[in-house]
């Protein structure tokens, strides 16, 4: 589950004739990564969006919302058509994943333990007592490396997420088809209160979990646009994860990872891009909170 | 004693033998029947008939026990003189004859009694009347042997013969003309009731008053010719009764120039009346002629308490052939009235003119030209209380009105000719004469009660139906049009709390709300007349607040009134678990209106109207109602979505069962079609889906339950590590930026 060498090729020679402040990017994401990511924020927002609308329809704010979409028709279709997407992009990742085990002859043993790996490791939980100990001031800063665990919780969190909130949809989506295979009728209500309580969870654990782990802590608040750009400047990743940083040195293949700053109209559509939907996310778990505390039974 | 018996047989013999002798010497010469004398110029014949005499009742006696004083051996009798005439005075009591008509006009003993062959009286009395016409020979007196009184003396029944009339015996006929007085003791005799009933008559008044042209008995029944009713030659006959009458009774006579009575044209109008009609045309012989009205007899004025013609017995007269006349009349005339209450109910001739009786009501009757010689004046009005109120009558608008063919005192009955104008206070107009049932209704009504009890603003009869423009609710253009109902109504009840209507109608703005409803839009918008108006639930007569169980529509009634039009519902609610017929219960049931709105009622198809429906079923399906909106049809249902199951779509709407009655949309049977009419590939499983679970029923649903409580175990959890986590990086991330900006400008 690497995805360092992937980094679109370097131009030396361009490097050196950038502008006199100099600021080098290291490569973190792939073209391939960035644009599921994209599917993965479109396809959820609009998943959470009309998800919540009916999980919601009860409350006034919800009802108003259907209606400005065009109707609880319009936003079924929404819902379906996303949940086309996230089983595209679940199935596009999976792909990658096979692509790199496959065609690029990348060792299983690669893909589930070291450095790169995906995979929790025992490491993560020392990482993660470490992190307590920062916390608290009871130690430095972990010198984290390519992932940190919660990055690593994120990555599950969709697999699992997709997994059951869309299992359970598809049953929600063609009830009558799982019931002739033997699926008895109350089934259906189990899977509505899975796939809608999971959604909860995706949804208010994206909205400020995620959202603050990546985007608003101190650190890189307002925004990381690494998604986007794929790449992060030198000395924010010297900080950010030294220990992936120093084995890079170590290895030589720093070099090899630096790529051009990105074009400033990309950044800026990035931006605006980004920015609307940490907003949309934002209001959403705003409105799902005031409707969970003060609206909903 | 029998010495004595012997000795008077013995000498009567002897008188009767002497008799015989003297008698038989007589008739030697007499018996010749060639035997003549001469008198006065005239051959006279002397013959005797012995045969005759033998039978005759004087045959006992001797020849000159009459002819007194002859000399049997003279020729003739007595010397050179006629022998003296017989007087039969000298044996019988003559004084009643001598003062009859007969002995003044030389009628003898001899014209009836003839003088040999004389018979017992006996003989002649029973020859009666026959006796007399051999002298009567004139055509009146002829006429009796064709009268009644003949056919039944000849029957050997009691009947009057000549001298019965004419004098008490045969001895005593005084006179052939009578004094009206003595005709009437006369027929008295025999036909009490008749003579007496004509004497209390118009006709017999004016007879004692001495009126010239007063008729009697006789000028209807004849002197002697006296025949009959049944018999179709007699004037009395059925047939002839208008002729006999109108022969006074008609224009030109003496009497008709004379009295100046309100009828014209009597006997030609009778001839075309539906009367004259059948008599005459048809030969019913059951029509009504003169005598089945005004009597025959007792014919007495209008005017008269008593007349057979008097509005008060007019309909007892009429219904001598009109028997079930109350029958027909039933939807203008309440049936009591004519017999309790005649006077409050136009009399049959208001509006069938008398003599003119068509089946057709007659145009207008001739007091109308009186009444509206006063009333179509513009400045005519009655002074109530100090208040100005118009009497005039829009003449024009009266013409187009449905009560056009009525007369004026059709409706103002309580007309008195006692009063001066006769109109004088006859109060406002009864329409229960005629519109008896409606007007009951009424009275029941909260209109006609509000009215009853005083109350100022409460409509009558002509606030709805105007006074003399009332129109037909058949015309386009009456007030009263189907069409025109609601702005009727809206004259009071246009808004709660108005003035005009005291009502605690919880219906605020009754008119708008209706103007938009289904019903109200397919009246005013499409022009649909079957659509509902006001009157259609509310009825037009007996409207009643919903609150009395006699409204029509009270809880217990409204279905049946909006069954009146939507019976194929009413039906099948009938049947539904709904129904009171089926579920007996103290709880309230729902009816139309607990999903129908009254006066907003709109098409089903409206959006809005489903899910209203749902808040009518979850007053009282409180928990089903409630689980329903935790499952995705109620979630979605909530986004204002027609299309999603509803509590109707899946139970039925106006067909409700419980689930266990095999009819039920939702039983065992039913459930997998009722689901396919939305989920095409509905089946046996698939049903099994539950609509009202609930997470919160840990009895119930236990599987819901403890999945619900998973799920918010692994999200409880999962936010709590992680909100706690952000909470702790939150002070130190900022703590160490701080760090770094201050180590930052350290280097710089």
């Amino acid at each position: 589950m690497d995805q360092t060498n992937d980094s679109v090729e370097t131009n030396k020679l361009e490097e050196e004739n950038t502008a006199p402040v100099k600021k080098v990017y290291i490569q973190r994401f792939d073209a391939y990564t960035r644009l599921l990511h994209v599917m993965v924020i479109v396809s959820f927002l609009t998943l959470a969006l009309t998800g919540m609308i009916i999980k919601f329809s009860g409350i006034g704010i919800f009802q108003t919302l259907s209606k400005i979409l065009g109707g609880y028709q319009v936003t079924g279709i929404l819902h379906r058509m996303a949940a086309v997407v996230t089983f595209a992009y679940f199935g596009l990742h999976l792909f990658y994943l096979i692509k790199k085990i496959k065609l690029e002859k990348r060792p299983l043993k690669y893909m589930l333990s070291g450095e790169n790996s995906m995979v929790p490791q025992l490491r993560d939980l020392t990482e993660f007592v470490q992190t307590m100990k920062w916390f608290f001031g009871r130690g430095p800063r972990p010198k984290y490396g390519r992932w940190t665990y919660w990055e690593k919780f994120d990555y599950f969190a969709v697999f699992w997420g997709v997994a059951i909130i869309g299992f359970s949809g598809l049953i929600l989506w063609f009830p009558e088809f799982f019931t002739s295979l033997g699926l008895p009728g109350w089934f259906i209500n189990v899977a509505s209160i899975i796939h809608s309580d999971e959604a909860l969870l995706a949804t208010g654990f994206i909205f400020t979990v995620h959202f603050f782990n990546t985007h608003f802590r101190p650190d890189k608040f307002p925004m990381d646009t690494v998604i986007f750009t794929g790449c992060v400047e030198l000395e924010e990743f010297k900080e950010d994860r030294p220990r992936q940083y120093e084995e890079l040195l170590k290895s030589g293949k720093l070099e090899e990872m630096i790529v051009e700053a990105p074009r400033p109209k990309f950044l800026r559509i990035a931006r605006i891009f980004g920015f609307s939907a940490l907003f949309i996310g934002l209001s959403l778990v705003l409105m799902i909170m005031i409707a969970m505390l003060f609206l909903y039974n | 004693m029998k010495k004595f018996v012997l000795f008077t047989f013995i000498s009567v013999s002897l008188i009767v033998l002497d008799v015989s002798a003297q008698n038989q010497e007589c008739l030697d010469c007499h018996s010749d029947n060639t035997l003549v004398t001469e008198r006065k110029g005239k051959e006279v014949s002397l013959y005797i008939s012995s045969e005759h005499f033998n039978k005759s009742i004087h045959s006992e006696l001797s020849c000159n026990d009459c002819h007194e004083d002859f000399e049997p051996d003279e020729l003739p009798h007595r010397k050179g003189e006629m022998i003296y005439k017989v007087e039969c005075s000298n044996c019988h009591d003559t004084e009643d004859y001598e003062k009859s008509i007969h002995n003044k006009k030389n009628v003898t003993c001899f014209s009836c009694h003839s003088k040999h062959s004389i018979q017992k009286s006996s003989t002649l009395i029973k020859q009666g009347p026959d006796f007399c016409i051999t002298c009567h020979k004139d055509q009146a007196v002829k006429g009796y042997t064709q009268s009644i009184h003949y056919e039944k003396f000849k029957a050997g029944e009691k009947a009057p013969s000549c001298v019965d009339c004419h004098g008490n015996s045969a001895h005593s006929i005084t006179k052939s003309k009578f004094s009206e007085g003595e005709l009437h003791d006369l027929c008295l005799d025999c036909h009490e009731n008749a003579v007496k009933n004509f004497e209390s008559s118009l006709h017999g008044k004016a007879l004692t008053k001495g009126k010239a042209l007063a008729p009697n008995c006789i000028t209807c029944h004849n002197s002697h010719k006296i025949e009959s009713s049944k018999n179709p030659n007699s004037k009395t006959y059925k047939m002839n009764i208008p002729s006999l009458c109108g022969d006074c009774h008609k224009d030109g006579t003496k009497i008709s120039e004379l009295k100046s009575i309100s009828q014209r044209h009597i006997l030609e109008d009778y001839s075309e009346s539906i009367h004259g009609d059948g008599l005459f045309k048809r030969g019913l012989i059951v029509s009504a002629v003169c005598t089945d009205c005004h009597f025959s007899h007792n014919i007495l004025p209008h005017e008269d308490p008593n007349s057979s013609i008097n509005r008060k017995n007019i309909p007892k007269t009429c219904t001598q052939c009109h028997v079930q006349i109350e029958k027909v009349h039933i939807k203008v005339i309440d049936g009591k009235l004519w017999e309790q209450q005649p006077n409050r109910i136009p009399a049959c001739i208001d509006c069938h003119q008398p003599h003119k009786v068509r089946r057709v009501f007659y145009d207008t009757n001739f007091t109308d030209k009186l009444c509206i010689s006063c009333h179509e004046k513009e400045n005519i009005f009655k002074t109530v209380n100090g208040k100005k109120i118009s009497l005039h009558v829009d003449i024009k608008g009266f013409n187009n009105s449905v009560h056009k063919d009525n007369s004026c005192v059709k409706c103002h009955t309580n007309v008195n000719d006692k009063n001066n104008p006769i109109c004088l206070n006859s109060g406002k107009v009864d329409c229960s004469s005629c519109h008896a049932e409606h007007v009951d209704n009424y009275n029941s009504s909260i209109h006609g009660t509000l009215f009853n009890s005083g109350k100022e603003n409460a409509p009558y009869c002509t606030d709805c139906h105007g006074t003399h423009n009332t129109q037909s609710k058949k015309d386009v253009t009456s007030i009263t049009f189907r069409t025109n109902i609601p702005k009727l109504c809206a004259k009071c009840h246009k808004h709660e709390g108005d003035k005009n209507v005291s009502s605690s109608s919880s219906d605020s703005e009754i008119m708008k709300n209706y103007a938009t409803s289904v019903h109200g839009k397919g009246l005013l918008e499409s022009g649909l007349t079957v659509t509902a108006t006001c009157i259609d639930c509310h009825t037009s007569h007996l409207e009643l607040p919903a609150s009395d169980p006699l409204s029509s529509v009270s809880d217990q009634n409204i279905a049946e009134t909006c069954a009146t039009c939507h019976l194929g519902i009413y039906e099948k609610f009938r049947h539904s678990v709904h129904s009171a017929e089926v579920t007996k219960t103290d709880k309230k049931l729902p009816n139309c209106s607990s999903c129908h709105e009254s006066h907003t009622i709109v098409r089903i198809d409206v959006p809005g109207f489903k899910e209203q429906i749902m808040n009518q079923c979850g007053k009282c399906h409180k928990d089903v109602t409630e689980t329903y909106f935790d499952t995705f049809h109620g979630k979605v249902s909530k986004l204002g979505s027609g299309a999603v199951a509803k509590c109707q779509d899946c139970h039925g709407s106006h067909d409700i069962l419980p689930t266990y009655n095999p009819a039920s949309k939702l039983s065992r049977n039913n459930i997998v079609e009722t689901c396919k009419s939305c989920h095409p590939n509905s089946n046996k499983m698939f049903v099994g889906y539950l609509t009202h679970a609930t997470h919160h029923d840990k009895e119930k649903y236990p599987i819901l339950f403890y999945t619900f409580w998973a799920m918010t175990i692994l999200l409880v959890s999962t936010f709590s590590f992680f909100g706690l986590h952000t909470l702790l990086w939150l002070p130190r991330a900022l703590a160490e930026k701080k760090k770094q900006k201050r180590k930052k400008h350290g280097s710089n």
